[in-house]
């Protein structure tokens, strides 16, 4: 808050105050909306994808209002990296797992070994696990595809 | 630890240390270099044991999360993708050791995200191989381009514009496969290659779909593989792109393709299918594969620059191995995967020894050529294996896969494709001796005075000398390989 | 005449698509700015995605998304769903298109850098000096 005061005040920032306003009341709705679609993918519609991609349509819409530095304070771009990096690790990751622990890759029943909840509980929650994995690359993605294009590779204040 | 899994894990190393290069790469430089080389290291021992496992037992099908076919995913290993498998971890093994000098030297403070790219390529390429699954297929298809879009563009200068062209051309191709998947799925409701070639077999009518449905998919996989009149994007992607790209892309991309190639043909549809049904289309393909390695050859001669007339023998050589495997024959389909074997060898060896001469010179004109020989004898011992390979002399592995080739030709009665073949070695025959006339016998010029032995870093040599040696063991063993070939790979379609 | 017309009005899903598909083709072949290839490709990849989500429609049927309970009493009756098939195939397909894009974007601002123009002939021109 400080800091987009004292931006406030330096230099114009953003377009106008009723949507800066707007967006800053709707970004924390916005991004649990974004984890509600995620946590509920394997048994209803949604997923990963879907929320991933309305978690980082909350920073794409931070850096509209306001400006892309803004939006980067939230969330740097190494954090970024780092997110989508352990995003696809966790898929790729659990699938490993399952195969070391005996099973196919993929076959989540075969991390029953490791944490005995049943089969049967084990493919409904490792898909879970994936779908988080995937939300958090597909975040990281779309969020990194906005900024570098919108500021042209500066990751300066951008559009 | 079961080890009906370790096909996947060679995918699956270099998957997951594509992302921990990119995790730890961005702290330190060092860390990138263990992870690769440790990982395709890892890939190449599974895979041997792997190809050890189906010699001894036959293939099997692989059922990735235990979810049955047809609607679950496939994986096949039989035979040939085992082979497959051996022969792309070991040149991506080779190539690594190398493009991590280059790479160093090309493109400084990028390297994590370049060999992040480049190993979610091999894993890719690895999928490519495995995937029993025609929409599968098209996604690591596409994995394996847009890594190699980036791969591309990372070089300087004009490298961007040709890899923009790349995407261009590589998405029209794409596009069309999976067109032509799409059209095999509204015709038989699956996606499962075994389980689309039952259905094919039993129904009867729909011929017209599944014909453009077969064209759509040749014609998408051609232009990837860049046969001769859909390569415009070859030459200028590969000569431009930075090192590393070219030294692993090169050997590989072009050869899975025709790989592919070979699995849906024989695979999916029915040799019947194809041959039977009307034979001028397979005779047209073999003219166009003529075409292709007499334009391909006579455009290497055109080249004043080494990475680029290279390119150009690419874009013939591919032509040999279509032609090899469209000659609807036995002989020719065995030399058509020999070739495929043999050539990535063959580029991988004289790309390697580019490396090393760039990585020197820092150009590769002819003109910087001269008297090259005293100044690296090592690289250009080297060189001279691969060239004579491509080539075609006796010892090394190039004549053999060429010898069953042309054999094939005869046989087919396809005297256009022979007659292309033999202009095809001369031509490479100038080239390679011109390369080796300006390095040997010319003296460099004023601005070079030093003739003092300059070899390129050991990481580069090493990989270099061992795959020329391996092109001498290929060429000396190719009587043992020929037999399983033949014996496994096409008995199985004709 | 009427049997054509019959064919091209029954089928009028397919035909849109090949019509979509050509406007593409023909955008990436014979446009000479480098964003309207780029857009033609998109195009073309759009009339694949119709072509195969079409493919999956059928009459009177409701989305694929069932009832647990509601299917172990009584059943699937293959006629009221949809086939959803097709959809999660395009749905990887949008991603790769997506990813794609990005990338040929990202490549065009580079180019766009060096060269200062996205004109193909303007570029072969700076190139040819």
């Amino acid at each position: 808050m400080k800091l987009l005061q004292e931006r406030t005040a330096k230099q114009k920032l953003g377009e106008s105050l009723i949507i800066q306003t707007a967006v800053r009341m709707l970004v924390p709705f916005i991004q649990l909306f974004g984890l509600y679609v995620i946590v509920h993918g394997h048994y209803s519609p949604g997923g990963g994808f879907q929320g991933g991609v309305i978690l980082g349509a909350s920073f794409v819409v931070l850096s509209l209002a306001f400006d892309q530095k803004f939006s980067m304070h939230y969330m740097s771009e190494k954090t970024n990296g780092i997110f989508g990096n352990i995003g696809a690790l966790i898929y790729t990751g659990t699938a490993a797992l399952c195969a070391i622990m005996g099973g196919m890759f993929l076959d989540y029943s075969a991390l029953d070994k490791l944490i005995p909840l049943g089969p049967i509980e084990w493919r409904s929650l490792g898909i879970f696990i994936v779908e988080v994995g995937v939300g958090l690359a597909v975040m990281s993605i779309m969020t990194a595809l906005f900024w570098v294009l919108g500021s042209k590779g500066e990751m300066d204040e951008g559009l | 630890m079961s080890a009906s899994n370790l096909p996947l894990f060679v995918l699956a190393a270099p998957l997951l240390t594509a992302f921990l290069v990119n995790l730890f790469g961005r702290l330190s430089k060092s860390w990138i270099a263990p992870l690769a080389i440790g990982c395709l290291s890892v890939s190449t021992i599974l895979a041997v044991i792997v190809l050890g496992q189906v010699m001894v037992g036959g293939g099997y099908t692989y059922t990735v999360g235990n979810w049955q076919p047809p609607y679950g995913i496939e994986l096949v290993i039989d035979r040939l993708s085992a082979l497959m498998l051996v022969v792309i971890s070991s040149v991506a093994l080779l190539a690594t050791i190398s493009a991590l000098k280059s790479v160093f030297q090309e493109l400084p403070d990028k390297e994590y995200m370049f060999f992040t790219l480049y190993l979610i390529f091999i894993a890719g390429l690895f999928g490519l191989v495995l995937t029993g699954d025609a929409f599968n297929l098209y996604v690591l298809l596409e994995i394996t381009s847009i890594t190699t879009y980036g791969l591309i563009a990372m070089g300087p200068g004009r490298a961007p514009l040709a890899s923009f062209n790349y995407i261009i051309m590589g998405s029209i191709g794409a596009c069309f496969y999976l067109l032509g998947v799409g059209y095999l799925y509204l015709m038989t409701g699956s996606l499962n290659m075994a389980d689309i070639a039952n259905i094919l077999k039993t129904t009867t009518g729909g011929g017209a779909a599944v014909a453009t449905a077969v064209a759509f998919i040749l014609v998408g996989l051609w232009v990837k593989m860049a046969f001769f009149p859909l390569h415009g994007w070859l030459p200028n992607g590969y000569s431009l792109a930075p090192t590393g790209t070219a030294m692993i892309s090169a050997p590989l991309m072009t050869k899975v393709t025709i790989y592919l190639m070979i699995r849906i043909m024989f695979s999916v549809f029915s040799i019947d299918y194809l041959f039977l049904h009307n034979p001028l289309v397979h005779q047209g393909v073999v003219w166009l594969a003529t075409i292709a390695i007499i334009c391909g050859s006579a455009m290497a001669l055109a080249q004043t620059n080494l990475k680029r007339m290279l390119t150009y023998i690419i874009v013939a050589e591919v032509g040999y191995m279509v032609g090899g495997v469209w000659l609807a024959n036995k002989i020719g389909l065995t030399g058509a995967i020999l070739h495929i074997i043999n050539d990535a060898m063959m580029t991988l060896c004289l790309f390697l020894a580019a490396a090393a001469l760039l990585y020197k010179l820092g150009d590769l004109e002819f003109d910087n050529l001269k008297g090259v020989y005293r100044k690296m004898p090592v690289t250009m011992a080297a060189f001279t294996v691969g060239a004579f390979s491509m080539i075609g002399v006796p010892p090394t592995a190039g004549f053999f896969s060429k010898w069953y080739l042309i054999l094939g030709g005869i046989e087919a009665g396809q005297w256009q494709y022979v007659v292309a073949l033999l202009f095809s070695s001369l031509v490479n025959a100038v080239l390679f001796f011109r390369i080796i006339e300006i390095g040997y016998f010319l003296r460099p010029g004023q601005h070079h005075p030093t003739e003092k032995i300059a070899e390129a870093p050991l990481s580069m040599q090493i990989p270099l000398i061992v795959a020329a040696a391996l092109l001498v063991i290929i060429g000396f063993n190719s009587g043992t390989l020929v037999d399983t070939i033949s014996q496994w790979a096409a008995p199985l379609v004709f | 005449m009427e049997q054509f017309l019959e064919l091209v009005v029954s089928k009028y899903n397919y035909w849109i698509y090949v019509i979509l598909m050509m406007i593409g083709f023909y955008a990436m072949i014979g446009k000479g700015n480098l964003v309207k290839k780029l857009i033609g490709m998109n195009i073309f990849q759009t009339a694949i995605i119709l072509m195969f989500v079409s493919a999956g429609v059928k009459q009177g049927a409701k989305i694929p998304i069932l009832n647990k309970h509601e299917v172990l009493e009584h059943g699937i009756d293959i006629a009221t769903i949809v086939n959803p098939l097709p959809h999660v195939l395009m749905l990887t397909a949008i991603v790769v298109s997506v990813s794609v894009t990005g990338v040929a974007l990202a490549i065009l601002q580079r180019i766009y850098r060096e060269y200062g123009t996205l004109e193909e002939g303007e570029i072969l021109e700076k190139l040819g000096k």
